[in-house]
């Protein structure tokens, strides 16, 4: 909307209508998110850089920041593959109970996340229904590793899928048709037709799914039974900390998260801005 | 090879696709699927690339079951609407496609796949954009990459989707030529779907003709257009005038107009008739039968004009096809008064029912002086 283009005479209470639509939003954004993140990072840095390394070079701040790195490294992989092949599902083939898919696929994003956690618990926990048998093999879910990755898995479980759908919907199967009637197996077909054609969509869905895996608090606070150095995420370190009052810590860890936030949102940038790009060629 | 297709069908939950469906394709011939849309046509091509499967009949090639073979052993070339190109490779990558997933010991050499690629690209005419990606190509130029990329793997049979539907005009017409000729060349056996009788009529060799799943004839452009055997044929193929006749004696005729019957049309007492647009005579002598008309509308379209003639007689507006240079001979200006009748119609008698459905097994073929049954 230039307000030069010809034929289309820019009036006073038209651009002042325009910047005060634009300065309200940039106010908003600034109130609500900008200065939130911000005081993060200042709270981190109140005592100093050396405060803040301090508070993270500390045997339970390096394990917490292991065992979210597993967590994701575990979940991430799973919903590629669970995405992809769900994807395909709803976009490839026609079966009963395809709607059901769908639902199912948005579930997790409806449920609260406690809620998934006491699911879990119902279901591993010592009282829970196949608890007895768990504990009877020696096998640990609840209050244990094992317990965060299932929690986060369930919790990111739409992210991938859900970008793909909308994509392959649009895409239609025409070229692997093509690709098939061309003589190429399923396998080729998949890498060499499909995959390129939902490549960035998939990797926007792993960021995603990435920076939820990481940042994911409600469910995996539930199971987690908060053993610090040994069932303590990212997040929940952070909550630890604020509640014991040292807040540097807090901040130093939710600081991490915050830049990894970041991170993810440049790379979504960068991504978006390289996919446009690519589809205008 | 003959593609021999028996009594195909295929259902789908709510309407029957293909219903009872035989047609021989013989070597290198160029056949048209022409019909509505939801009329089966798609469904059928969609059997012969082996992307979709029959409920009941059979397919053989050279008397060999063709649909025990999947779609990537068939060696069947596809071409659809949209070219279905793979965005994400060049125009060179594309058309090498189908001979670099080759199993190793199918598969030619690198060079040997460059030459291919080159003279595929040069026989479409597009040997200098083979870097180029689809995005940075014109509709036309993309469908002949998708023709390219089909011709790589030496199909023996050339499958088209409606494969000049989303051109405009000029380019179609342009491509239409272009496909005939290239088919000429290669004599290449080629079923081609489309809802436009006018390229259907232009480019095959036979057409068959679809509607509602059934085949309702099969022949050659002219014989279809000529001879149509059905009332939908008559309606599908070309521009008609549909005219309803009644017996009178010893004559068949509407309004002021009248043809002796002759032994045609029998015991029946009403037809259903379609005239061509061109087989309207407007200047009948008095004493002829003829409708009394008035001229309405002339649409001039080039080398011909369509006239809208209101004909009071029997209440309707009949389209007749003149060439241009005889507007001004013949004096036809709107406003006009004409004297009309058909030099050709085709007829089909109407059962005795309620609804008045045509008879197609007693279809006749009037012409003015003579007539003769079929």
């Amino acid at each position: 909307m230039t307000a030069g283009r010809p034929g289309r005479p820019a009036s006073v209470a038209r651009r002042l209508g325009r910047a005060s639509i634009i300065v309200a939003s940039i106010l908003f954004l600034c109130l609500f998110l900008v200065v939130p993140l911000a005081s993060v990072f200042v709270e981190a840095f109140r005592q100093g850089a050396h405060a803040f390394v301090e508070s993270i070079d500390q045997p339970e701040a390096m394990a917490a920041i292991r065992l979210t790195l597993l967590v994701a490294a575990i979940t991430v992989p799973l919903n590629v593959v669970f995405g992809i092949a769900a994807a395909w599902a709803m976009t490839r083939f026609q079966f009963r109970g395809k709607a059901l898919l769908g639902a199912l696929i948005d579930l997790p994003l409806s449920v609260s996340p406690v809620v998934t956690g006491l699911l879990y618990v119902l279901m591993f926990g010592a009282q829970g229904w196949f608890g007895p048998w768990l504990a009877a093999h020696g096998i640990k879910i609840i209050f244990a590793v094992p317990g965060l990755v299932l929690a986060t898995i369930f919790i990111t479980l739409p992210f991938v899928a859900r970008e793909l759908i909308p994509l392959m919907q649009s895409q239609g199967s025409e070229e692997e048709e093509v690709a098939r009637v061309l003589g190429a197996s399923g396998l080729q077909t998949f890498f060499r037709v499909t995959l390129p054609n939902i490549r960035w969509a998939l990797l926007y869905g792993v960021l995603l799914c990435n920076a939820r895996a990481m940042g994911e608090f409600g469910a995996v606070s539930v199971v987690s039974g908060h053993i610090r150095g040994l069932t303590t995420t990212m997040p929940l370190e952070v909550e630890m900390r604020y509640n014991e009052y040292n807040y540097v810590g807090a901040f130093a860890i939710a600081s991490l998260l915050a830049l990894l936030a970041l991170l993810t949102l440049a790379v979504k940038s960068a991504l978006e801005w390289r996919y446009q790009a690519a589809e205008n060629h | 090879m003959t593609l021999a297709l028996k009594r195909l069908s295929r259902h789908f939950p709510d309407i029957a696709a293909l219903d009872d469906v035989s047609l021989d394709i013989a070597p290198g011939e160029f056949v048209a699927l022409v019909g509505p849309s939801g009329s089966g046509k798609t469904t059928l091509l969609r059997i012969l690339a082996g992307l979709d499967y029959p409920d009941e009949g059979s397919v053989t090639q050279n008397g060999q079951d063709f649909l025990a073979a999947s779609a990537r052993e068939r060696n069947v070339g596809l071409v659809f609407q949209h070219y279905a190109l793979f965005r994400h490779l060049t125009v060179r990558e594309n058309v090498a496609f189908g001979l670099r997933v080759r199993p190793r010991r199918r598969r030619p050499s690198r060079d040997q796949i460059r030459a291919r690629v080159d003279e595929l690209l040069k026989r479409v005419q597009l040997a200098e954009l083979g870097n180029r990606y689809p995005s940075q190509l014109s509709g036309g130029q993309r469908q002949r990459v998708a023709l390219a990329r089909a011709l790589a793997v030496e199909p023996d049979v050339l499958l088209l989707d409606e494969p000049f539907g989303a051109l405009d005009a000029q380019v179609r017409t342009a491509l239409r030529r272009w496909l005939r000729e290239l088919h000429e060349e290669l004599e290449l056996t080629t079923v081609f779907v489309t809802h436009d009788q006018e390229e259907a009529l232009e480019l095959a060799d036979r057409i068959v003709v679809m509607n509602k799943g059934r085949i309702e004839q099969v022949g050659r452009p002219h014989e279809v257009y000529q001879d149509p055997a059905t009332p939908f044929v008559c309606e599908f193929i070309g521009r008609t005038n549909r005219i309803a006749l009644e017996r009178r004696g010893d004559t068949w005729g509407a309004g002021g107009w009248s043809l002796p019957a002759g032994a045609a049309g029998g015991l029946f007492r009403s037809a259903v008739g379609y005239v061509r647009p061109e087989h309207l005579s407007l200047l009948v002598p008095e004493g002829q039968p003829a409708w009394e008309a008035k001229l309405r509308h002339v649409y001039l379209a080039g080398s011909i004009a369509h006239l809208d003639i209101y004909v009071a007689d029997i209440d309707q507006t009949l389209e007749v096809d003149v060439a241009s240079e005889d507007l001004a001979r013949l004096a036809l200006t709107p406003g006009v008064a004409l004297r009309v009748a058909p030099t050709r119609l085709v007829a089909f008698p109407l059962g005795d029912g309620p609804a008045g459905v045509p008879v197609v097994g007693e279809r006749w073929i009037m012409r003015r002086q003579n007539t003769e049954q079929s």
